[in-house]
């Protein structure tokens, strides 16, 4: 099987292969374009709408860990591109390892989105099962990972909220949804990610990639940056909404 | 018929390490300006520097800059499509009359105007 | 004018002896080829398989509407009916149906190519699509879903009683077979042309399926997250489209269209493209105007695009948003007209023989154009307001998916038999199944443009006495109809054991699938070709054995049975 560079039966040369190669993965991720596209439009139309909710919802997310995700994501890039870099200049033995960063600074950012997963769960704010954007303020001690400063701020922003959206608790759903659907989905194109990763990881100490074909650190290297580019998205949209209150 | 390949065109360590510290240094931009008040235009500006950030892994990340032009198009046809996608479905939003006032009326509730907020 | 067939075929000749039919055998040499061509059978078997069961649910749709009172099935059964029709339909026949099976036989063959550009995607594809069926079979043994194949919100995604999510997670399974088919073909027009195939010495097939294979990057990732968002609001209680939760049922409408209205250009843009091979072949004569073909089947899958809320003109939406849907909905009429216009100056001064696949051609420009021109109608937002909904509608999106699409599969399918299989089929049989599908396919849906018209709406399972007498006319054609798709299935089965053997070129057609044996080996092409002549041009193709009058010299024999 394809291990080391060989040619595929289709292919006449090995540029032909490369080419190929890299035209798919591009192809490949002006589909995933589209496919959060489609989640941003429904995104865009309810922020708009129920600008309040989405405030709301938007001030619970803990801007401390998402900005070290965004952090994370983006360094993990950084480590990305130098594993494709020690792969075109020949540097064999730093491939494996620019790749076990990327693989933990991946973990380390499904560490903490599963900590922000868990809270949401534990605070009552999953949309449709007894969801309930009040639930911290009216029940603190069930919400002890809130410190008091904060809940007297998130009291008095749902107050505000809901004097001006009487439906704040349907709405603030849709922001949750947007916020489950679109992490979730990011996630799980991490999950792939990571799984891709570590099959590079594998080949790469087995030395596969060389200078004359490191093709697959190359496309895998694109759908990893793809990933991190949803990721500079999802950060503002999800969590900086009126963070100026 | 196939054409340069990109890897030919080495990016060096040196420029990833400008590229990230400016993306750094934008993430830390971003954070800091959603917390100035600029009323409607901070979702403007966030989706800017949001697009910057992005332009900048497009191109040196994923070597788009040193790319054939045959990829460049396929960016640009993504890109396009998608904001086909969120305009022409938001011109019909933006341009209902009603779109202001009373809106869904199977839902329980009529909404305050988002315009209203203060 | 020839009423003979002009295909050259014989007992002089013989099949190859190493093909990729008996290159190996057993099943797991099946399941787990990566060669197209196998690829391209292994979908005729299933995406035959599945219009078998959306035929079924069509045949109960129209035994149900031959009397006013819906004799045979109650109100929620016919929903089942006329959804399981739909969802089968289009997802599992007309989207795959020329592409998976004419263009993963053909696109390698015609870019001169060993195979496509990623084998293994090819067969992933074909897996996906049986999973993707498997969810939707599931759904229709657990009692069908109701909703309507455009599966609007909140009725799929709140209320229905019915096995929504599993069919709502199979579409969105199959919609990864079209995406990998369509990346699949793209890079392979690209990257894959053999030496001196440049792109305007390509087929318009390829043309065709590449425009195709754009809409499909573009537009299947929609549906896909739609589908998502839809099968996550029925299990969990996201609320993007539920009203009670302020969610808006014309977001679902506007991304499911942005999607299924592009989809209808993947079913006719393929068609379109057998087309362009049939006519100059049984015309003899270059294609009027390959340039301009070529380009409108981009632009129609460009400007698909951007029309798609035509399809919701009366939902509420804005007015002006309406208006400027439907000022493209006519601009996107502009390169379907130029590709008609094309096809009919081609046949203008050609030599014309009314072989099968010519009939079937003959049988898509009119159709095709009766279909079209009533899109065109529907596009106007006053005509529209009247008979949306209606069986105006559903009269014409037939006459553009089956008197186009399945025409031009069919056309296509009895084309490119003999380099299939090696063998002809039978050829008066073949013209006496055209006729009879033709006819029946006329006396199903014309009816049903008057019905729609005069009011009858379209989803009920009961009618106003006075439109009987329509309704029962378009079961009667059903009939018919169904007569004519049971007779090739039968023949062309037959044909691919028994058929006479029909050698390289028997036609003889100019592209470069004919240079190859019939069937090919495997690896296609035993040298990779290198090409140095213009598409469709029978005068300067001394190999096809053509004389001065574009009549063949090769032996005499014709296919008949």
């Amino acid at each position: 099987m394809h291990r080391t560079g060989a040619l595929y039966g289709q292919f006449n040369t090995l540029e032909q292969q490369k080419d190929t190669a890299s035209l798919g993965m591009w192809i490949f991720l002006v589909t995933e374009v589209m496919f959060f596209g489609g989640i941003m439009l429904a995104y865009t139309i309810n922020r708009h709408t129920y600008f309040h909710a989405f405030a709301m919802g938007s001030n619970t997310l803990s801007l401390k860990l998402g900005g070290i995700n965004t952090v994370v994501l983006l360094a993990s890039s950084f480590t990305m591109a130098m594993a494709v870099w020690s792969s075109q200049v020949g540097k064999q033995k730093l491939i494996p390892m620019f790749l076990t960063l990327t693989i933990i600074l991946g973990f380390v950012f499904f560490g903490i989105k599963y900590v922000e997963y868990a809270q949401k769960f534990h605070h009552h704010l999953v949309p449709g099962r007894n969801f309930d954007i009040a639930y911290c303020v009216n029940n603190p001690s069930k919400c002890e990972d809130i410190d008091a400063e904060d809940m007297d701020v998130e009291r008095k922003e749902i107050a505000a909220a809901m004097a001006a959206d009487p439906d704040l608790n349907a709405h603030a759903q849709l922001y949750y949804s947007a916020y489950f659907g679109m992490t979730g989905l990011h996630a799980l194109h991490m999950i792939i990610g990571a799984c891709l990763l570590f099959w590079l990881l594998r080949n790469s100490l087995a030395g596969a990639y060389t200078p004359v074909w490191n093709t697959p650190v190359d496309i895998v290297g694109l759908y990893w940056h793809f990933v991190d580019i949803v990721w500079i998205y999802l950060f503002p949209l999800l969590y900086l909404i009126d963070r100026h209150k | 018929m196939s054409e340069q390949e990109h890897s030919e065109h080495i990016v060096s360590p040196g420029t990833y390490l400008v590229i990230i510290f400016t993306l750094l240094f934008l993430t830390g931009l971003t954070v800091g300006a959603a917390y100035v008040n600029l009323g409607r235009f901070n979702i403007v500006v966030a989706l800017a520097i949001a697009t910057l950030k992005a332009t900048l892994v497009v191109l040196f990340f994923m070597h788009a800059k040193y790319s054939p032009k045959r990829t460049k198009l396929v960016i640009i046809a993504g890109i396009f499509w998608l904001l086909i996608l969120l305009f022409m479905t938001l011109s019909d939003y933006a341009s209902r009359i009603d779109y202001r006032g009373v809106r869904f009326p199977m839902s329980q509730n009529t909404l305050a105007s988002p315009l209203q907020r203060s | 004018m020839s009423t003979t067939s002009i295909a050259t075929t014989g007992p002089a000749l013989k099949l190859p002896e190493k093909h990729y039919l008996n290159s190996s055998w057993g099943i797991r040499s099946w399941l787990l080829t990566t060669d197209h061509k196998r690829i391209a059978l292994l979908y005729l078997a299933s995406v035959t398989f599945f219009f078998f069961i959306g035929g079924f649910f069509a045949m109960m749709i129209r035994l149900n509407l031959l009397t006013p009172s819906g004799y045979l099935l109650n109100a929620d059964t016919y929903n089942r009916m006329f959804t399981m029709h739909g969802v089968t339909m289009v997802f599992f026949f007309l989207i795959p149906s020329i592409p998976a099976i004419l263009g993963n036989f053909l696109i390698p063959l015609m870019v001169g190519a060993k195979d496509l550009a990623f084998p293994k995607i090819n067969l992933l594809s074909w897996y996906i699509y049986i999973v993707g069926g498997c969810f939707t079979l599931y759904s229709m043994v657990s009692g069908g879903l109701d909703t309507g194949w455009t599966f609007y919100t909140p009725l799929s995604t709140v209320y229905s009683n019915s096995a929504v999510a599993p069919a709502v997670i199979g579409v969105f399974i199959t919609g990864f077979s079209s995406i990998l088919t369509g990346l699949n073909f793209l890079v392979t027009v690209h990257t894959m042309r053999a030496p001196g195939m440049t792109w305007f010495r390509l087929p318009l097939f390829v043309w065709a399926h590449y425009a195709t294979s754009v809409v499909m990057i573009l537009g299947t990732p929609v549906i896909a997250i739609t589908l998502g968002l839809a099968a996550m609001e029925r299990l969990f209680g996201l609320g993007f489209f539920n009203p009670a939760m302020g969610g808006d049922p014309i977001l679902f409408q506007h991304l499911f269209w942005f999607y299924s209205h592009p989809a209808v250009y993947i079913m006719i843009l393929p068609a379109m493209g057998v087309i362009s091979e049939l006519i100059p072949t049984f015309a003899r004569k270059k294609l009027f105007g390959y340039h301009f073909v070529a380009a409108a089947s981009l632009a129609i899958a460009v400007i698909g695009f951007v029309v798609w809320a035509h399809h919701m003109f009366l939902t509420g939406q804005s007015t002006y948003a309406a208006l400027a849907f439907s000022f493209l909905t006519f601009l996107v009429a502009i390169p379907s007209a130029i590709k008609v216009f094309n096809w009919t100056a081609t046949l203008f001064g050609g030599s014309i023989s009314f072989d099968t696949p010519m009939l079937y051609a003959f049988g898509f420009l009119g159709l095709f154009l009766i279909g079209g021109l009533t899109g065109l109608f529907l596009g106007c937002l006053g005509i529209d307001m009247h008979v949306h909904d209606t069986y105006f509608v559903v009269a014409h999106f037939h006459y553009i998916m089956v008197g186009g699409a399945v025409m031009g599969y069919l056309g296509g399918l009895h084309f490119w038999w003999p380099k299939i299989t090696g063998r002809m089929y039978p050829e008066w049989l073949a013209r006496i199944a055209a006729f009879v599908l033709f006819v029946g396919f006329n006396l199903t849906f014309f009816p049903q443009f008057v019905l729609g018209y005069l009011g009858m709406p379209r989803r009920y399972h009961v009618y106003p006495p006075e439109f009987q007498v329509y309704n029962v006319m378009s079961t009667a054609g059903a009939s018919i109809l169904a007569v004519g798709y049971l007779l090739p299935m039968v023949y062309l089965t037959w044909a691919a054991f028994f058929g006479k053997v029909a050698g390289d070129n028997p036609w003889p057609a100019t592209g470069l699938e004919w240079k190859t044996p019939s069937p090919p080996p495997t690896e296609n092409f035993e040298v990779t070709p290198e090409v140095t002549w213009e598409p469709y041009d029978f005068h300067n193709r001394p190999d096809l054995g053509l004389d001065v009058a574009g009549q063949s010299q090769l032996a005499p024999a014709h296919g008949d049975d």
